[in-house]
């Protein structure tokens, strides 16, 4: 079962849903997080693991071979991304334009520009108790999250493909970084507030996951402050709320050091007993 | 003319609401410009009148002639994106796994793919009610290439500045640290980046500077939150010295940010005493320092 914790503006929650689930969770049965917010991984400020293991994640980009090279351009003109230009008597590649599509490498006629991996970030892996909690985060400079992402997902399926609660904290936003989070994954919990910011944003989340035919729910955080807007929508919508999580300074307080907050705000952890049931709901073949 | 862009790592640090506040105050004197296309919010607080839309299309997307295809399954053996699968015994393109490299459309023998541009957004200019100009726009769903917009929303709200005179572009920056924030920051006088005295908020602060510092960009800083957690307000602090950064103001936690968003409204319009007056000061030194940068 994987489960997307997504949202179309950013500072909803995400991370304080997925993190706080997920822990709690893993109280009673094995769990999967996986931190997919590759440009600004934030779940490990909450969750404090062992490190199991450590890999440097690679994308492929060309590599200029002057010997051979006649410089007759080809791969200037096939590159749709400009990221490589022939300048003078240079061949010039600009790695964080390229979509490592081997294009440019496979169609040079004399084989002068073959693809070699770049680091492009790095994937951890910690184990507490029942929990495993895997984070990818993108080298500053790198502009490209979906790489990472997928090669993430390709880890995840890998090292767990036995059927547990796998968690998939995603990117905020609704285009291409999310879409890649998201691929593949059984729900996607959208997580916004009750606010006119949050409302809009929810709107363009739910219309990507129409585009892309993905079953959802709503969370609803900070409920209490606002309007009852959202609410309103997802009602007139159809879209089932799977709980709702008070406004509460005490919990930005508790968030602000890092701390997750079911264990002392029960009301939350009766928010985290309700999204359980509708994901044990989920898995029993039950729809939304 | 000098272009002030405020980004924040982080999402829900107060960005939009702060940024909002200073177009209000800037009022003619300056052009506004929407560069958080994934979630553009804030004409929820300017109120634009989107006078004037126009389609953006951007990116390509392969399409096969099914009617000239010879299924000969090049195209699917070179994409690395598996974006070409068989359905039904036909070459069928996944659009949103296609990224429009084209080297499908060059390897086919036959002819048989076309590479098409996409609409991927709506870009508009509009006056808004403090009687400025504003650059925004919007993605369509799932769409790719918002680095593009974001370049565009940029070039467009530079142009009318330059154009009219004006003294100062405001930017509203995108979150994280790729294509989107890159596009954001190029071109850049001041970066002002907004932070939270949180955990997260210190931890996204310190990834987004780094990129910041890349661009060799001037920076000032404004803490939002900053009685939720004095510890992690000191430590921002010594974090700003340490890098040189100027700290332009520290924020309370308060609702008035959402209670003035609920109402449409900038913080500055809403609140009558203690955040109207910090922002209000914040603004005249963010003007002064944006001023001073060569």
């Amino acid at each position: 079962m994987k489960i997307a914790i997504a949202s179309g503006k950013g500072g909803t929650g995400k991370t304080t849903v997925a993190t706080n689930l997920a822990h709690y969770l893993s109280e009673k049965e094995k769990v999967v997080l996986v931190d997919l917010d590759v440009e600004e991984p934030n779940s490990g400020l909450f969750i404090k693991g062992e490190l199991l293991h450590s890999e440097d994640k690679f994308k492929m980009i060309p590599e200029w071979e002057k010997d051979q090279c006649t410089l007759c351009g080809l791969c200037q003109e096939v590159c749709n991304f400009h990221s490589i230009i022939k300048l003078g008597e240079q061949i010039m590649v600009f790695p964080e334009l390229c979509h490592s599509c081997y294009a440019c490498s496979e169609l040079c006629p004399t084989n002068s520009l073959p693809m070699v991996p770049q680091k492009m970030g790095q994937l951890k892996h910690y184990e507490i108790n029942n929990l495993s909690f895997i984070e990818s985060r993108l080298d500053i400079g790198q502009e490209q999250a979906v790489p990472l992402i997928a090669q993430t997902h390709e880890y995840i399926d890998k090292n767990f493909p036995e059927d547990v609660i796998k968690l998939y904290d995603a990117p905020p936003g609704t285009s291409c970084p999310v879409i890649e989070a998201v691929k593949g994954v059984d729900f996607v919990i959208l997580v916004t507030e009750p606010t006119p910011f949050g409302l809009h944003d929810l709107r363009l989340a739910v219309g990507t996951m129409k585009e892309i035919k993905k079953k959802y729910g709503v969370i609803v955080n900070r409920f209490g402050i606002g309007n009852d807007d959202v609410l309103d929508y997802c009602m007139e919508e159809n879209i089932p709320v799977l709980a709702k999580i008070p406004n509460d300074r005490f919990i930005a307080e508790l968030y602000s050091r890092g701390e997750l907050i079911y264990e002392k705000v029960p009301e939350v952890k009766m928010q985290l007993n309700q999204i359980m049931d509708y994901i044990k709901g989920l898995k029993n073949g039950g729809t939304a | 003319m000098k272009e002030i862009v405020v980004i924040s790592g982080k999402g829900g640090t107060g960005k939009t609401s702060i940024t909002a506040s200073f177009a209000y105050l800037g009022e003619e004197d300056i052009v506004v410009a929407d560069c958080d296309v994934d979630a553009a919010d804030m004409h929820l607080l300017m109120q634009p009148d989107f006078a004037y839309a126009e389609d953006f299309y951007s990116g390509l997307i392969a399409q096969i002639d099914q009617d000239i295809c010879t299924r000969c399954g090049k195209c699917s053996d070179v994409c690395r994106f598996n974006a070409i699968p068989v359905i039904n015994g036909q070459y069928i393109v996944e659009p949103l796994d296609c990224e429009g490299c084209g080297y499908c459309a060059r390897v086919c023998p036959v002819d048989a793919i076309s590479m098409n541009e996409q609409k991927v957004g709506q870009f508009y200019i509009s006056k808004t009610k403090a009687r400025n100009t504003m650059v925004h726009a919007e993605l369509g769903f799932g769409a790719d290439n918002s680095g593009k917009l974001v370049a565009k929303v940029k070039k467009e709200s530079k142009r009318i500045a330059e154009e009219t005179k004006k003294d100062f572009v405001v930017v509203d920056g995108s979150p994280g640290i790729g294509c989107p924030v890159v596009s954001s920051l190029s071109g850049a006088d001041l970066v002002v980046l907004v932070t939270e005295a949180t955990v997260a908020g210190f931890h996204d602060l310190k990834r987004v500077y780094e990129l910041v510092k890349k661009f060799n960009i001037k920076a000032c800083c404004m803490i939002n939150k900053f009685d939720l957690n004095s510890e992690i307000e000191k430590e921002i602090k010594d974090f700003l010295q340490q890098e040189n950064i100027i700290h332009v103001s520290s924020l309370p936690y308060d609702e008035s940010f959402t209670k003035a968003m609920t109402n449409g409204q900038t913080i500055v319009e809403y609140d009558e005493n203690n955040l109207k007056k910090i922002l209000t000061e914040s603004w005249e030194k963010i003007k002064q320092i944006t001023k001073g940068v060569k």
